[in-house]
C-alpha cells in the first residue's frame, strides 16, 4: 500500500465536507475516485496534496509507511507526491520547455509533450498563459506529471475539457505513468477513465460510500447516485 | 528580436571600464554614446542618423526611409562609465511610409552611484510604417539612479508601435516613465513595462493613449514586482475619441514585503459609443494556485517565486 488516509474528516467552516474517510491506494495500480458534484473529490485531493486551506486536523495521511499529515506542500512533492489541477495555473513569460524542465528528470519535455498527443515543434517554445487553449492547457499539465516522474499522481478531473478523440492520449500517459511504477488516484466522472481503473472508490456525501473492482462501483454509482439525495441535489422526477 | 545577451555583456563590461566602442559590427546600424560623447555611428543603406553634443548629453536624429525594411535591429546604446553625473538624451525618430523597424536600446550603468538618466523621445511614424522599440537597462546595486523616459509619439495612419521598457539587471532606483501616443485611423500601439524595484526604489509609470482615429487601438500593459520597502504607481490612461476604437489597460503589481507601497489607477475614457475601452488592475501576492502548482512539482517556495517573478518579467 502506498497511500493510507486513515479517519480523515475536514470541515470548512461549520460545514463537514469530508466525514470519516478511511482509503487505501495500492501501489502501482490505477485507483479513481468518482462521484457527483460537491461530494469532496477535489477537497480530498487538495488534502493529500497538503495546499493551504486544507490543513488536516483530524485524520492522518501515511504514504509510504510515513506520516506525511504535517508536511508541506514541497516537502509531500519530494517525497513522490504531485497533483494535476482541474483548471491549471496559467503562467506569464514561461515556455512549455521549462515549465516541463523543472525536474529535469529522465523524461524529456519533448517525450512528455509526445505522450499527450502535443507535437513538441509546435509547443515547446509556447508559453503556459492563456493563449493554450483550455483542453491543450490539461495536456501541457498532464505532460509536466509525466515530467515529474511521481511516485504517487493525483489528477482531478484529468479528462475535463479533452476531446474525445484526445482521451486516448490520456490513456497511453496514464498508461506510461503506472509502467514507469507510479500510482495513480483520479478523480472523474469519465467512465473511459474510470473503465481502466483497478479500484473506484465513491464518495457520496463525503463519505467513502462504495469500494471495489470498476465495473461494479461504476454501475452501482450510475444505477444509485444520479438521484442521490445526500447532498440536496434534485431528484430527476422533483424535476 | 534576439536577446543579444553575449553583446550585452561584452557592453557592461565596456562601460564598467570606459572602453565603450560598438560590439554589433557593421551589419547593423547604431549609435554609441557614453556620457555625452558619442562613441560612434554606423548608418545602412535607408537609415540616417545625425548626432550632435548639447549640455549634459546629445540629440539625435533618426530617419528611416519609406518603404525600407531594416533586417537587423538598430542599436542604440547608452550609457555613462563614470559614477555621478546627468545624460540627456533627446532624439527624434521619423519612420518613413511602410517603412519596418526595429530598434534594441541599451542603457547601461553599471558604476551608477548618482546618476541622472534623462531619455526625451519624439517618435513620428508615417502611414504605413512599423516601429518596434525595446529598451533594456543595466544598473548598479546601488539604487543611486534617476531614469526618466519619456515619449511622445504620433502615429499616422495604419502605422503600428511597440514601445517595450525593461529593467534587466540592478537597482531600478528611481524610474518615472511618461508615454503618451496620438493615434490616428487604424493605427496599433503596445506600450509595455516590466520593471522589479527593492528596497528604497520608486517606481513611476505614466502612460496614455490616444485614440484620436477610427479603427485606432493601443495597450498599455504594466508590471510591477515589489519587495522591502519599494514603492509603485502605475497611472495609465487610454482615451478613445472616435468610433471602433479598441483600448485596454492592464496593470499588475507583485508585493512581496510588509512596507511596500503599491497604487495602480487605470483609467478610460471614451466619447464615442462605438468604441470599446477595458482595464484589468490587480495588486497582490503572488497567485497562491501559480505557487502551489511549482512546489507540487518539487520546487520550494523562494524558488517557485523566482520562477514566478522572472516569467512575469520576461
Amino acid at each position: 500500500m502506498l497511500l493510507k488516509i486513515k479517519d480523515l474528516s475536514f470541515f470548512k467552516g461549520k460545514k463537514e465536507i469530508l466525514k470519516d474517510i478511511n482509503l487505501s491506494v495500492d501501489q502501482n495500480t490505477i485507483h479513481t475516485i468518482i462521484g457527483v458534484n460537491g461530494t469532496g473529490k477535489t477537497t480530498l485531493a487538495s488534502i493529500i496534496m497538503g495546499l493551504e486551506g486544507y490543513e488536516v486536523k483530524k485524520g492522518s495521511l501515511i504514504f509510504n509507511n510515513e506520516d506525511i499529515t504535517q508536511l508541506s506542500i514541497t516537502e509531500r512533492a519530494k517525497r513522490g507526491i504531485t497533483l494535476g489541477w482541474q483548471i491549471p495555473a496559467n503562467f506569464e513569460g514561461i515556455s512549455i520547455h521549462d515549465y516541463l524542465n523543472i525536474n529535469k528528470n529522465k523524461l524529456s519535455p519533448e517525450k512528455c509533450l509526445e505522450f499527450v498527443g502535443l507535437r513538441p515543434q509546435s509547443y515547446l517554445n509556447r508559453l503556459v498563459n492563456q493563449e493554450l487553449s483550455g483542453g491543450e492547457r490539461k495536456k501541457v499539465e498532464l505532460a509536466s506529471i509525466l515530467a515529474m516522474n511521481p511516485k504517487l499522481a493525483v489528477l482531478d478531473e484529468p479528462d475535463s475539457g479533452i476531446d474525445i478523440n484526445s482521451l486516448k492520449y490520456i490513456k497511453r500517459s496514464l498508461t506510461e505513468l503506472k509502467k514507469r511504477g507510479a500510482t495513480i488516484l483520479i478523480i472523474s466522472h469519465n467512465e473511459f477513465i474510470a473503465d481502466f481503473s483497478d479500484k473506484i472508490s465513491l464518495l457520496c456525501g463525503g463519505r467513502i460510500v462504495k469500494e471495489g473492482k470498476n465495473r461494479v462501483v461504476l454501475d452501482y454509482f450510475k444505477n444509485h447516485c444520479v438521484s442521490c439525495d445526500h447532498i440536496g441535489i434534485i431528484k430527476e422526477e422533483e424535476l | 528580436m534576439n536577446n543579444y545577451d553575449n553583446e550585452l555583456q561584452q557592453l557592461i563590461d565596456m562601460y564598467k571600464e570606459g572602453n565603450v566602442k560598438n560590439v554589433f559590427g557593421d551589419r547593423f546600424a547604431n549609435i554609441v554614446i557614453n556620457g555625452d560623447k558619442v562613441i560612434g555611428i554606423n548608418e545602412i543603406q535607408g537609415i540616417n542618423i545625425v548626432a550632435r553634443k548639447i549640455e549634459d548629453g546629445v540629440s539625435i536624429k533618426i530617419n528611416i526611409e519609406d518603404n525600407v525594411t531594416i533586417n537587423n535591429p538598430v542599436h542604440l546604446c547608452f550609457g555613462m562609465t563614470p559614477r555621478e553625473g546627468k545624460q540627456i538624451i533627446e532624439s527624434q525618430f521619423v519612420i518613413g511610409r511602410n517603412a519596418d523597424v526595429q530598434f534594441l536600446s541599451h542603457c547601461i550603468f553599471p558604476n551608477a552611484e548618482h546618476i541622472e538618466h534623462i531619455m526625451k523621445s519624439k517618435v513620428h511614424l508615417h502611414q504605413g510604417a512599423r516601429m518596434q522599440y525595446r529598451e533594456e537597462h543595466y544598473h548598479s546595486e546601488s539604487g543611486g539612479i534617476f531614469v526618466k523616459p519619456e515619449l511622445k509619439a504620433f502615429l499616422n495612419e495604419n502605422s503600428s508601435l511597440i514601445e517595450e521598457f525593461k529593467l534587466l539587471k540592478g537597482r531600478a532606483g528611481n524610474v518615472d516613465i511618461k508615454y503618451s501616443t496620438t493615434q490616428n485611423k487604424k493605427s496599433n500601439c503596445q506600450l509595455l513595462a516590466k520593471i522589479s524595484g527593492k528596497k528604497d526604489d520608486k517606481i513611476k509609470i505614466n502612460e496614455r493613449i490616444n485614440l484620436n482615429g477610427e479603427y485606432a487601438s493601443g495597450i498599455s500593459k504594466s508590471r510591477i514586482v515589489l519587495v522591502d520597502n519599494a514603492e509603485g504607481i502605475i497611472n495609465s490612461k487610454v482615451i478613445a475619441r472616435k468610433a471602433y476604437t479598441r483600448g485596454h489597460v492592464d496593470c499588475e503589481e507583485i508585493v512581496g514585503g510588509n512596507d511596500v507601497v503599491a497604487s495602480s489607477i487605470p483609467q478610460i475614457k471614451v466619447m464615442n459609443p462605438l468604441a470599446k475601452v477595458t482595464h484589468e488592475a490587480s495588486i497582490g501576492r503572488i497567485d497562491k494556485k501559480k505557487l502551489e502548482t511549482l512546489m507540487a512539482r518539487g520546487l520550494e517556495e523562494e524558488k517557485a517565486i523566482d520562477m514566478i517573478i522572472s516569467g512575469l518579467m520576461k
